[in-house]
């Protein structure tokens, strides 16, 4: 390749690269832009700005309750998606067995299957466990909080796996000719080496359950929403800045998140 | 510090039997180096010892306890793996105090321990870096000093040299040695470069497809090997084909007729000779063979000069002489070569 030859490919990758990048930015752009404008009926150009969404924000009783949720059923489903997640991973990383690629698939699914579709099929599914058993199933917290494991599982087996495959696996060794026991090895010696795998799953793995939309529609229960179902609420009859508002605290509180973990563990090293 | 005995050992995956029948008896405070190409078994014999290898068949004992069938954090065996396997998230301090936390040493003694383990190996004061922040001579210490740490009844260093420098190699060698030596541990090594089993091996053992071909002291290799691989594996050896027609005497299968010591068995045979036992030019005047030739091609190896010759139509005998002193020969000149019958090992078979 001659040196203009590569002059114009370095050009072209950039411009790709930087209309990618719009492309993906603009949406986020412009919702932040939105909200600080004052009128009620969004238009352009702004007739002025204010901070009078954000606070309208925390008068929505709805928005309050469903963030409040999404929290915490964010915080379950990854919780619950961790102690699942990485003995899973660990297994599919560090031993054969029959059905591996299977298992492994499986894993993975949730992110494939349309939200819809898994919404269906898991309302369907708690509905006859609730016919089945009796327990009131459907629109409970813990009925949610298991459709939104589904959802945790795939990031977290994805990033701790790629994770566990660059670890060194004679470090373990090392530590049981030491003599520790597998369990003292695990806490040790393997825990340590994949915890920016464990920090990135659960991290990536949070913040999906807290923005899914599709899949919750299917299992709240009455009077419990979460945020992105109760921003949808909102949008039916009112199309103000406020919206904009709350996705704006939502951006800002998961940036703030990634920032802080990245100080802590590189995520560009896992992801 | 105890003596280490190996019998019967066996390893099989499927078909495929990867240690087959290794038996060795290793006293109290020796340095014992596994040698043997890649794929010998002489690595799995070790992981064996260490044991992360469940043996097929056959007994390890250390000292006066079985450990065949321990578990690797029960065995007491110091282990330093080719690549060092340090704790990347502990400093080099907490690295060597590992083992030490693990056999609930207190922290007082633990501190103590440590610090002298890292002084053995000459990082005092090195405690609070992290391995990543080390050189690879360094961390290759370091994980010396972290197996050395606990005390262990056995040394096993697995190609522990192999990610060094030349230059460093050399240094590290002495200093290994030196430490088992002082320290009185009984002690394997794995590799797979002969130079560096023989400067530090009190005795060698050569394997090759799971077998060991030879046990003994570097002198009894190198002047008795056993067999063909032996010869050729540790030190250099040009082999000729031929057979023993009656006592003393051996033909090449091209018709030379070379006489060898009485006692080889008639039948076919290879002829293996040393380079620097065979005499070239006016040196060789009174051996027992004198053998014209023609040089085809020199080597110059610094010290040495590695002239190969060619006797008959195939065999070629490589010849090594210091480099200066005589001219040189080049290639394409008439050579006469020559050496004592007992210069050839005559191994029957083909």
């Amino acid at each position: 390749m001659t040196l203009d030859e590569r002059f114009w490919g370095r050009v072209a990758l950039k411009s790709v690269a930087s209309l990618s990048l719009g492309f993906i930015l603009l949406p986020l752009v412009f919702v932040s832009w939105l909200a600080f404008f004052k009128q009620e009926i969004p238009s352009f150009p702004p007739e002025g700005y204010s901070l009078q969404w954000f606070e309208a924000v925390t008068r929505q009783k709805n928005f309050v309750n469903g963030f409040k949720l999404s929290i915490q059923v964010g915080v379950m489903a990854t919780a619950i998606g961790l102690l699942l997640g990485v003995p899973a991973s660990l297994a599919l990383v560090r031993y054969q067995f029959l059905a591996k690629g299977a298992l492994n698939t499986l894993l993975l699914a949730p992110l494939v299957v349309p939200g819809v579709v898994l919404g269906t099929s898991l309302y369907v599914f708690q509905i006859e466990t609730e016919i089945a058993t009796g327990l009131p199933f459907l629109g409970s917290f813990w009925g949610l909080v298991a459709g939104h494991t589904l959802v945790v599982i795939p990031w977290i087996v994805r990033l701790v796996t790629a994770n566990l495959e660059g670890t060194d696996r004679t470090i373990e060794e090392a530590a049981q000719n030491l003599g520790a026991n597998p369990w003292v090895t695990f806490y040790r010696v393997t825990l340590p080496a994949i915890r920016p795998g464990i920090v990135a799953g659960a991290l990536f793995g949070f913040v999906t359950s807290f923005g899914n939309l599709e899949m919750s529609l299917f299992l709240v229960g009455p009077g419990r929403t979460t945020l992105p179902i109760a921003i949808l609420q909102y949008l039916e009859w009112k199309i103000d800045p406020t919206v904009a508002a709350a996705s704006v605290i939502q951006i800002v509180l998961i940036g703030v998140a990634m920032l802080i973990t990245d100080r802590y563990v590189k995520l560009s090293r896992v992801v | 510090m105890a003596r280490l005995q190996i019998n019967g050992l066996v390893k099989k995956y499927g078909d495929a039997t990867v240690v087959d029948g290794v038996k060795l008896d290793i006293p109290d405070g020796e340095f014992l180096v596994l040698l043997g190409p890649s794929g010998c078994g002489k690595t799995t014999t070790l992981r064996m010892v260490a044991g992360f290898i469940t043996p097929t068949a056959g007994t390890i004992r250390i000292g006066e306890r079985d450990v065949t069938n321990l578990p690797p954090w029960k065995r007491n065996c110091g282990l330093v793996f080719q690549n060092y396997a340090l704790f990347p998230h502990m400093t080099v301090a907490e690295n060597v105090a590992f083992g030490l936390e693990m056999r609930k040493v207190d922290p007082a003694t633990r501190a103590k321990r440590v610090d002298e383990a890292l002084r053995m190996v000459r990082l005092g004061g090195f405690g609070e870096r992290y391995p990543r922040q080390m050189s690879g001579g360094q961390q290759q210490r370091v994980a010396l000093a972290r197996a050395l740490a606990i005390q262990p009844d056995v040394l096993l260093l697995d190609e522990p040299l192999s990610n060094l420098d030349a230059k460093l190699r050399q240094e590290v060698r002495v200093e290994i040695r030196e430490l088992q030596r002082a320290l009185g541990l009984t002690t394997i090594m794995v590799t797979h470069d002969q130079e560096e089993a023989l400067t530090m091996a009190d005795r060698l053992v050569v394997m090759s497809e799971g077998h060991v071909r030879q046990i003994g002291t570097k002198r009894e290799l190198y002047d008795h090997p056993a067999d063909p691989f032996v010869a050729g594996f540790i030190g250099r050896s040009s082999f000729i084909a031929g057979r023993v027609t009656a006592r003393g005497t051996f033909v090449t299968d091209n018709g030379v007729t070379i006489q060898i010591a009485e006692h080889f068995a008639e039948g076919p045979a290879s002829l293996a000779l040393r380079p620097e036992r065979v005499a070239l030019g006016d040196a060789a005047k009174g051996l027992d063979n004198i053998v014209e030739g023609k040089v085809e091609f020199v080597s110059y190896l610094g010290a040495v000069l590695d002239i190969h010759v060619r006797i008959g139509d195939h065999d070629r005998v490589i010849v090594s002489r210091p480099t200066h002193g005589a001219p040189e020969p080049v290639e394409g000149d008439a050579m006469t070569i020559g050496w004592a019958k007992s210069a050839g090992l005559v191994y029957s078979g083909t």
